[in-house]
């Protein structure tokens, strides 16, 4: 899975943000590196939500903070509006990051709970000033403004600190608080993880009105694939550094072409028994990033496995006609998938494929 | 603690002679600054052996202080513990349960990472409730503790023992916690979110493995998790508890072919599936769980419900029993009465406690 190669970069006008290439290892031990993150690419058009899905250890946390530059990359582009976040210094870089804010798993450790709630969500304006705003009127207005707009009512919250809150409320105030520069970017780093379910769906939901709202773009990281597939357009599926699969949201997940993709769809819990053929077949426990194996990263664990994934490394290459690439010497076909929604077999699923063609004709 | 209406309960899972758990009217409060909060407020259930109860809620419903308390976990002089709970037909409330831990119940808990004691090597740990509960030497508690880890799905038991905790990732400590849970051969196993912490993959590989040992031991459970799916499919029956109450249980088909209480069905449908397509727009349960020092009078959770009718705000509604199934609501869900309370309150425009309804019967 390891999927290298820039095949699912796309020319589209409207891209925001451009990976391209992106490494990022750290030392371990004397010699030894940690390849955390490995050639790894993908672009984000404006408007837009990429999922980034995958177990722990897979590089999605990295690949998102690597993209603001904490740390920066060991390698590679990040292009954003037209420069190179990597090859930015100082106060230049300094400049950059009101435009891309991050939203972090465990709402209450990140906010500082010496504070009081109006202090945290104007802490960016008091950095940046009125300076961001074409009136320059900006501060206690907008400070309210996004405040109301997370479901927050500033005259009761404003005086109270974090602990007086609830997870749910504590990550509406995040929230509050990514969105106060007016970001194009977000980077949402398993933003609900922490959650009970109906929070969960709170805070999902509120994170669709805001990028209805605020015109965002977002970087979706989550383990938990029902909830990615939810938000996302576009999703990217990520193993030990590298790109799995990665395509248009509904389409992937009805038609995973990658083996991986297929083994963790098949474990989501009440999911029906879905993929049960590669419901065994993950075993083992996630190698080394350290010494990430050969070929394709995923070959130790794939049911599919020949001695090519040991010694080759996969590159990404479209699957259809669409947006779908995926990264796999031996991918399952995706024309003869039957449709999980309907659960019909293989034979009228074809049928159907086959079916709008005809009458067309 | 308040006065319930609560009929005995004849929901039980499996129907040998004595069964493992029998819990009645069970209270636990905790005496606080602002009063006594009721955490567990008149749970009933019965646990046969071999079987598993699913028990679902969100944070803050009782779920975990229900189960810690029955183990005998909450040892503090401001709680306060009423009720019957019978474990093979002996009242164990009022009672020291310390003798039963390991040998007769045990629990693995939510998070691997800090459940295990850092500076102590895997073979000692497990080894531990090996030598002070079955009374083995060194010797043999190192035997029994490599054959433990084999049945847990451990590769290289021999090596894993003279590790510690941080060299295993977080399936591989679950599964020793799994191993030391299961060491005295227990008659009752209590999982509290085992699975929570863990990624999808070895999730499954966790619960699969729980059920593979429950089924070979014979043993009962009950597996707390505020995961719906996680609970469809692993358990027999269910139990869905919120603000300390058990407002609807029933066997697991049952309960998802034919839910009754409107919070149950407000929980199914505020989680995204894979079924649904991307974006598609979620339906969360509006405002937070009931203050459990002063709970609110009537129904827990009317304030949130978008059926709540007046009687709702006013009355407690008493747990009724259908079959095996049982369920505390006036209007329950898919029935008349529910959809004439639905349609009441999107022509009102809100519900008896004032909570706006759209047109379309969604609260926000």
């Amino acid at each position: 899975m390891a999927g290298s190669g820039n095949a699912h970069l796309r020319s589209d006008p409207n891209t925001l943000l451009r990976i391209e290439n992106m490494v990022v290892e750290f030392p371990a031990g004397r010699k030894g590196k940690v390849h955390a993150v490995s050639d790894v690419s993908f672009d984000v058009v404006e408007g837009e939500t990429l999922g980034i899905v995958g177990e722990s250890g897979c590089g999605k946390s990295t690949t998102a903070k690597a993209i603001i530059q904490m740390p920066k990359p060991t390698a590679g582009n990040v292009w954003f509006n037209g420069k190179d976040l990597a090859s930015l210094e100082g106060e230049e870089m300094r400049r950059m990051r009101p435009e891309i804010q991050m939203i972090f798993q465990d709402p209450i450790s990140s906010l500082n709970p010496r504070r009081k709630v109006r202090e945290i969500v104007s802490e960016g304006i008091s950095v940046w000033g009125s300076g961001r705003s074409a009136d320059g009127a900006f501060t206690q207005d907008r400070i309210d403004e996004v405040m109301t707009s997370v479901g927050l009512k500033p005259e009761m919250v404003s005086d109270r600190r974090p602990h007086e809150f609830s997870g749910g409320q504590c990550q509406r105030i995040a929230v509050a608080r990514a969105l106060v520069l007016d970001p194009k970017v977000i980077i949402c780093d398993e933003p609900v993880s922490a959650l009970d379910v109906s929070v969960q769906a709170q805070i999902l939901n509120l994170l669709e009105d805001m990028k209805e709202r605020y015109g965002l773009t977002l970087v979706f990281i989550s383990h938990d694939l029902s909830v990615v597939k939810n938000v996302s357009d576009r999703v990217m599926v990520m193993y030990l550094g590298k790109v799995c699969e990665v395509g248009d949201g509904d389409h992937l997940f009805d038609h995973p072409a990658h083996p991986y993709t297929r083994a963790l769809l098949s474990a989501v819990p009440g999911g029906g028994g879905r993929f049960e053929d590669s419901a065994e077949s993950l075993e083992g426990e996630l190698p080394s990033p350290i010494n990430p194996p050969d070929g394709c990263r995923f070959h130790t664990r794939c049911p599919r496995a020949e001695d090519k994934c040991r010694s080759v490394e996969p590159q990404l290459a479209a699957v259809d006609d669409g947006d779908h690439f995926v990264a796999c010497h031996f991918p399952h076909e995706v024309g003869v998938q039957f449709d999980l929604r309907n659960g019909g077999d293989t034979a009228e699923a074809a049928a159907e494929v086959a079916g709008p063609e005809e009458a067309d004709a | 603690m308040s006065e319930l209406a609560v009929e005995a309960n004849p929901v039980s899972v499996g129907t040998n002679a004595t069964p493992v758990l029998e819990v009645k009217d069970y209270k636990v409060g905790f005496k606080t600054e602002r009063g006594l909060a009721r955490a567990v407020d008149g749970v009933n259930f019965t646990l046969g052996t071999g079987k598993t109860l699913g028990i679902v809620g969100e944070s803050g419903s009782g779920k975990s202080v229900l189960n810690r308390s029955i183990m005998g976990l909450v040892v503090s002089s401001r709680q306060i513990e009423e009720g019957s709970v019978k474990f093979h037909g002996q009242e164990i409330v009022g009672t020291n349960r310390q003798p039963y831990w390991g040998k007769k119940m045990s629990m693995i808990f939510q998070d691997p990472m800090t459940s295990l004691n850092p500076v102590m090597k895997i073979g000692k740990q497990i080894g531990e409730p090996l030598r002070m509960h079955l009374g083995m030497d060194k010797k043999q508690a190192a035997e029994r503790a490599t054959e433990l880890l084999t049945q847990v799905g451990i590769p290289e038991p021999g090596r894993r023992l003279k590790q510690y905790p941080h060299e295993l990732s977080g399936g591989m400590r679950q599964r020793v916690m799994i191993a030391i849970a299961l060491s005295g051969e227990p008659d009752f196993l209590v999982a509290d979110e085992p699975t929570t912490a863990l990624d999808v993959t070895v999730q499954k590989y966790i619960l699969d493995l729980l059920r593979k040992l429950q089924v070979e031991r014979n043993m009962a459970m009950t597996l707390i998790t505020h995961d719906l799916g996680v609970a469809r499919g692993r358990t027999d029956e269910l139990l869905v508890m919120y603000g300390g109450r058990s407002l609807e249980q029933a066997p697991t088909e049952t309960l998802f072919n034919n839910m009754r209480h409107p919070y149950t069905e407000a929980l199914l449908e505020s989680i995204p599936t894979l079924d649904h397509a991307k974006h598609t727009r979620l339906n969360p349960i509006p405002g937070s769980p009931p203050d459990i020092v002063n709970p609110p009078k009537g129904c827990r959770f009317a304030p949130r419900c978008k059926y709540a009718q007046p009687e709702c705000v006013t009355d407690d509604p008493p747990s009724v029993v259908d079959g095996d199934h049982a369920y505390a609501c006036f209007f329950p869900v898919g029935t008349e009465a529910n959809q004439l309370a639905l349609e009441k309150n999107i022509a009102a425009g809100e519900t008896a406690v004032g909570l706006p309804v759209t047109k379309n019967g969604q609260v926000f």
